[in-house]
């Protein structure tokens, strides 16, 4: 099972907000396929560069984050909404219920969306996000990481996540990252730093592939 | 090639400042009202849990945040059923359910569900629509699909 359990004690919000009676199995044939129209989701031209939506740049490590959305079978997943929301450079989120004692940015709103190409692929200009404290636990600290929401090609395929960063030491103490048991699926949650990629003078480069389980309404031959 | 599915994580508590939007909730601006709470197993109104409802015939998509009273509604064309995403801060993947309206007297996913819970699915009418609470768990817990 690559997905994390829903009852999670570790992660202590999810006593109350985890169902206990069994999920029931939703047959394929009646699975629903249709993806919603973007219509007024469609991003604009400079939404997918969180360092321009200000009168000034933010603070902190210009990066830019990039992949291709997929499917099990490696195929592209064209013409799709992502969304991505994060803190800033100190850890702070611009959100009213964040009020830990890091900086807010006035150059930073931590939001961005675009669409992938025809090739699946995506790319999003922002700052590195911080570490930051949320009192789980004692000395609670959640690595560094970017919330990605996808919609896929259908109902079934829908996935938010989180990005999240090489090498960061605050993996094996966040119950959220460790939610996910699976050695190999973890490693899917974490970027890669390439330098190929990375664009002198202006930015460190990290590659994110998103892959979708789930039905995607495609009729495929069932192996009887 | 194959490869594994990308694991999904909690959207936290602040994914109000990427996902909602001002229109988010209204599919459809002359649809059919439908509005509810999302609750904890302690029967408390969850403020930050997101609902998504699509449906298919016609295609629409309503994306709505909770309230701090753990309040969302969505406005949708008339369909005989939605089908309704739950994202939360604790919930570490989303959860799956349908929303019934008119449900079709032979409908296949209803018939699959318990007897005794089917109702959990069932929205109620109101005077300007219906109401349908999510209850994530506990006494009356809603029925949550795996797809």
């Amino acid at each position: 099972m690559h997905d994390p359990p829903l009852d999670h004690p570790p992660y202590r919000a999810t006593a109350l907000r985890h169902p206990k009676e069994p999920l029931v199995y939703l047959p394929r044939e009646v699975a629903e396929s249709t993806g919603p129209q973007l219509g007024e989701l469609r991003p604009g031209p400079l939404d997918h560069d969180l360092t321009r939506q200000h009168p000034g740049e933010p603070i902190g490590e210009r990066i830019t984050v990039s992949g291709r959305l997929l499917d099990v079978d490696g195929r592209p997943i064209r013409d799709s909404l992502v969304e991505i929301w994060q803190c800033n450079a100190a850890g702070r989120y611009r959100h009213r219920w964040d009020t830990w004692p890091a900086p807010l940015d006035p150059n930073f709103s931590g939001a961005g969306r675009c669409e992938t190409d025809s090739d699946g692929r995506y790319g999003f200009v922002t700052i590195k996000p911080g570490p930051y404290p949320w009192g789980n636990h004692p000395n609670a600290w959640r690595p560094a990481h970017i919330h990605f929401s996808l919609l896929g090609r259908s109902f079934e395929q829908r996935l938010v996540t989180q990005m999240y960063f090489p090498g960061d030491p605050l993996f094996p103490y966040d119950p959220i990252f460790t939610s996910v048991r699976d050695e190999r699926a973890r490693e899917r949650m974490i970027s890669r730093f390439s330098i190929d990629s990375s664009q002198e003078n202006w930015a460190l480069a990290y590659e994110f592939d998103i892959v979708l389980g789930g039905r995607d309404g495609t009729p495929i031959e069932e192996a009887h | 090639m194959s490869r594994g599915p990308t694991p999904s994580q909690t959207v936290g508590p602040y994914f109000a400042i990427g996902l909602p939007w001002e229109e988010g909730p209204v599919a459809v601006p002359e649809g059919v009202r439908v509005e509810g709470h999302v609750l904890d197993g302690a029967g408390d109104p969850i403020p930050d849990a997101l609902v998504e409802a699509w449906s298919h015939e016609p295609a629409a998509f309503a994306r709505c945040p909770t309230d701090d009273d753990g309040r969302w509604f969505v406005a949708v064309p008339p369909v005989p059923f939605l089908s309704v995403h739950v994202f939360a801060r604790g919930l570490l993947r989303h959860l799956t359910t349908r929303i019934y309206l008119k449900p079709a007297a032979d409908d296949p996913v209803l018939a699959s569900v318990p007897a005794d819970r089917r109702a959990t699915l069932l929205a109620e009418r109101s005077d300007d629509g219906f109401r349908f609470d999510i209850r994530i768990q506990g006494p009356g817990e809603t029925v949550f699909f795996d797809v």
